[in-house]
């Protein structure tokens, strides 16, 4: 496990959180520290109302399930010690996980495949660029990679919110089918992101 | 629901379930460690693919309101804070966690009286095995079947107990309740834990719980 925290409670005035672990905000967010939750959320906003949109199409319903999100990380962050997870697992699972609950109340799936509803604007500053941009390309770059019933089966699921059943439906497909697309896609698009080095370590 | 529990671990790291199979996955995962070790690489995968979403930044407004909310809360929930701040503690510490059991076993050895405490008296007969419960205890388990927890959890707030779970395939079932609080709770389980189960605490209103309302939020480690 990595080192979570230290024993020192941190310095009253100016902290610069720039250099601690997500892992470690998440446990001072989980003693209440507001100034660890604006870090993580100058970490990871742009990333999950990205990730909010995609899925809702929506700007007002993506603000909306990205504050629900960061507000669950606010009221839960506790839990997240006895995850094994890495902290961005846990946060974006989160984003995630309201927007699909969201998306599903609204029923606003949509029919058509999710490539044709065209692609996000690429992140424009130059820090932006650097970061996120390389990540986006990587995984975008893994996911060509994937044999297309795999990555349907992904893009269907995560961006488009479909649970494996109605995938199944859709698609006219055993659930079976679906479930082994969804392992088999999952499983080789870790290798491909852990090749292109962008996964760090689950161990 | 017939199918395979171990099949349905793709689409749960994809939240790809319903409701319903989502609740009945996560009881088996209570059980499964295989199915836990799969689970934390997939989920891992699955959450990259946010990034493959990267686009517009999200409005200025969108931080202040997340913040000012968030905030809110703390003011309107005056013995949070330090609720919370203490649920931190054991788990910043996890050496000292180790430590505490360490502790637990030293006394054993060290002076024997097996009264000590239940902990020590399980862990004291023969074939009886302790296994971890992550940073914040373990659990001994004597080859009878019974069984004790140390853990390491802050006093439950007002209107609330800790409660133990022993989780099989087959169901689960109350195992006790507790207060926490000082430097580690001792309990002894109220019914013996069957090879092949998970124990797990979970915070339910005080006088316990037919069920667990909630995912424990602490396990031991293994199937013992």
């Amino acid at each position: 496990m990595t080192a979570l925290l230290t024993t020192s409670p941190p310095p009253a005035a100016s902290r610069d959180l720039a250099h601690v672990s997500d892992e470690a905000l998440l446990s001072l967010v989980a003693s209440s520290d507001d100034q660890a939750l604006a870090e993580l959320y100058d970490r990871f906003g742009r990333v999950a109302y990205g990730l909010a949109l995609r899925i809702l199409r929506d700007e007002a319903l993506a603000q909306d399930a990205v504050q629900e999100a960061f507000l669950a990380i606010w009221r839960s962050a506790d839990r997240f010690l006895a995850e094994r997870a890495k902290a961005s697992t846990w946060i974006l699972t989160l984003v995630h996980r309201r927007s699909v609950d969201l998306v599903r109340r609204e029923d606003r799936r949509r029919g058509e495949p999710l490539e044709s509803a065209g692609e996000p604007a690429a992140p424009e500053t130059v820090e932006d660029e650097a970061t996120l941009g390389f990540e986006r390309r990587v995984v975008q770059e893994a996911l060509s990679r994937l044999q297309p019933e795999q990555r349907e089966a992904l893009e269907l699921g995560y961006y488009g919110g479909l649970t494996q059943s109605e995938l199944a439906e859709r698609l006219g497909l055993p659930l079976g089918t679906i479930k082994s697309r969804m392992f088999t896609g999952l499983s080789r698009l870790r290798e491909l992101l852990a090749e292109a080095g962008l996964e760090s370590s689950y161990p | 629901m017939a199918a395979d529990p171990h099949s349905l671990v793709a689409p749960y790291a994809l939240n790809a379930l319903d409701d319903e199979e989502c609740r009945a996955f996560e009881q088996h995962l209570a059980v499964c460690e295989r199915c836990r070790n799969e689970l934390a690489g997939l989920k891992e995968a699955a959450a990259s693919l946010a990034y493959g979403a990267v686009g517009p930044a999200p409005p200025p407004e969108l931080r202040e309101r997340i913040l000012t909310q968030a905030r809110s809360e703390r003011e309107n929930v005056t013995s949070l804070p330090q609720r919370r701040r203490s649920w931190t503690a054991p788990l910043a510490a996890a050496a000292a966690i180790a430590a505490s059991v360490a502790l637990g076993l030293g006394v054993w050895s060290a002076t024997r009286p097996a009264s000590t405490n239940v902990f020590t008296s399980v862990v004291s007969q023969p074939g009886s095995r302790v296994i971890s419960m992550g940073d914040q205890g373990a659990l001994a388990v004597a080859r009878d079947g019974e069984a004790a927890i140390v853990l390491r959890v802050p006093r439950a707030p007002a209107g609330k107990t800790y409660q133990a779970w022993v989780i099989r395939d087959d169901g689960i079932k109350s195992a006790g309740l507790f207060g926490g609080g000082g430097d580690a709770s001792v309990v002894k389980l109220s019914r013996p834990v069957p090879r092949g189960s998970v124990v797990g605490v979970t915070v339910e209103q005080a006088g316990g719980a037919p069920q667990p309302t909630q995912q424990p939020f602490v396990a031991s480690g293994e199937k013992t």
